[in-house]
């Protein structure tokens, strides 16, 4: 019954969008719009308590361990800290909320983003070893888009962003466009298995 | 006074969407050939699916967690949420790497974004413990919810795979900039990596720095490939079918244009 219940709202749902996605009368559009966005925002409003809870039951286990209490106590702090700030002095610009918005958590986003440019570079260096014959055409490939991108001098004019443009345009888009059918296959067979109820992994235990 | 057909025209003009008409035909074809290939006895005989190399490696990453005695770490990745069919591919596969470190006893750490994931993901390795007949096993605490922010998120995963260095890293679902970010520190780590997503863009990034990347459809074959369910299994053919259709369709559009230059009944 625990498993019933929802696989039957489930799949209910599931025909219900599918076919009000093929109407226009107005109705429908804002049927279909409290369905995947007001029905969507209660459940997560929901969901959002269980998760805050389960992170700070976590991080309140952690809190003993020695090597990890100064990230835990850093995320606790953040986490009740801006919720008193927004309530007692708003969000507005000038806020004490706002300050450590754009002085906190900005440039600790900025600085985990910066590590990509690192990142990138390791990981092109282990990509870009000339071990076979595609690999080679790979980094031969690359070797070019990425001078005819920085031709500073001019020394490779046109032919070589050209060339690196025939390549995004025709053997690269022909095989993303090869992976993006199959990504969308999988997808509607995905929807299909569980709208009928074939898979039923997401559903869990039945108690 | 307007007779029948007429009425018929302007209700059907009012209410469907004429300019998604090609999209219904091809979505009820579409789900035709999954229920042809699901129900039918014919269907669903056995036939062979071909060897994905990064799902036959799925025991391997356990047994190495399980030999080095160090914990496994799945993640779905910040892009996506439950509604993505991606998300649900993911937890599939992760219901089968559940069962098997049930079974040797290894710790698995499921990081997520999202409290809806996280309590579907709850849900389903307490499932998988449970089949694999070890429910004692099973630490909700494991499952944990970190932040919705895209980089709060890649830290405190990319914070988790650096201190308790996992022996193996499934980053499979939705990803979008943190997955190099992950996958960079999985392989500083050392840790044996399984990736697989739906962004074309990422996949170029996990092929790099994972050991092995589930491409396109094999994400979503996974879940019957593990489970060898008869039922998806079906739905995989399924899949195969509608890609033989497309395939046909793009050869004759192909035909079609060399033909007659200005044939255009391909385009919908």
């Amino acid at each position: 019954m625990a498993r019933l219940f929802p696989q039957i709202i489930c799949g209910f749902f599931g025909v219900v969008l599918f076919v009000l996605y093929f109407l226009k009368a107005p109705s429908a559009k804002s049927l279909y719009l409290t369905i995947t966005s007001d029905y969507w925002q209660i459940i997560f409003a929901f969901a959002l308590l269980v998760g805050v809870a389960s992170f700070i039951r976590v991080n309140i286990k952690k809190l003993s361990k020695l090597s990890e209490s100064p990230y835990v106590i850093t995320g606790l702090l953040g986490l009740f800290a801006m919720p008193v700030m927004a309530l007692l002095w708003g969000i507005k610009g000038d806020s004490p909320f706002m300050w450590v918005f754009e002085n906190v958590q900005v440039p600790l986003q900025a600085t985990v983003f910066a590590l990509l440019a690192f990142f990138v570079a390791s990981a092109s260096l282990r990509g870009f070893k000339a071990r076979s014959l595609p690999a080679t055409i790979l980094l031969v490939s690359a070797l070019i888009a990425l001078l005819s991108r920085s031709d500073i001098f001019g020394w490779f004019g046109n032919s070589a962003l050209e060339f690196s443009e025939w390549v995004r345009s025709y053997p690269s888009m022909s095989a993303r466009r090869g992976i993006l059918i199959g990504i969308g296959l999988g997808s509607v067979t995905t929807s299909l298995r569980v709208i009928l109820g074939i898979e039923r992994t997401w559903l869990g235990k039945d108690r | 006074m307007l007779d029948h057909p007429a009425l018929l025209t302007i209700a059907i003009n009012e209410w469907l969407d004429i300019a998604q008409l090609p999209t219904f035909f091809a979505a009820v074809i579409a789900i035709l050939t999954v229920l042809y290939t699901t129900f039918h006895r014919k269907g669903r005989e056995s036939f062979k699916i071909r060897e994905i190399a990064g799902l036959k490696a799925v025991e391997e990453a356990i047994g190495r967690a399980t030999e080095m005695a160090r914990p496994i770490l799945f993640t779905p990745g910040w892009g996506g949420d439950i509604q993505r069919p991606t998300t649900i591919a993911a937890l599939n596969i992760l219901s089968s790497v559940a069962e098997k470190t049930a079974e040797y006893n290894s710790q698995l750490l499921f990081p997520t974004h999202d409290p809806v994931i996280m309590s579907v993901a709850q849900e389903v390795i307490a499932e998988s413990y449970s089949r694999a007949g070890y429910p004692e096993r099973f630490n909700i605490d494991d499952t944990t919810y970190v932040s919705p922010s895209q980089f709060g998120y890649a830290a405190a995963v990319e914070g988790m795979i650096t201190r308790l260095k996992p022996a193996s890293v499934f980053l499979l679902g939705t990803f979008e900039a943190e997955s190099l970010i992950l996958a960079e520190t999985g392989n500083i780590a050392g840790s044996i990596q399984i990736a697989g997503t739906d962004s074309t863009i990422q996949l170029a990034f996990f092929i790099v720095a994972c050991d092995y990347t589930l491409i396109g459809e094999e994400l979503f074959a996974a879940s019957g490939y593990l489970s060898k369910d008869k039922s998806i299994m079906a739905s995989i053919r399924a899949q195969d079918i509608m890609k033989v259709i497309i395939a046909t369709v793009i050869i004759l559009a192909i035909i079609s244009t060399f033909v007659v230059p200005l044939s255009d009944w391909w385009k919908f």
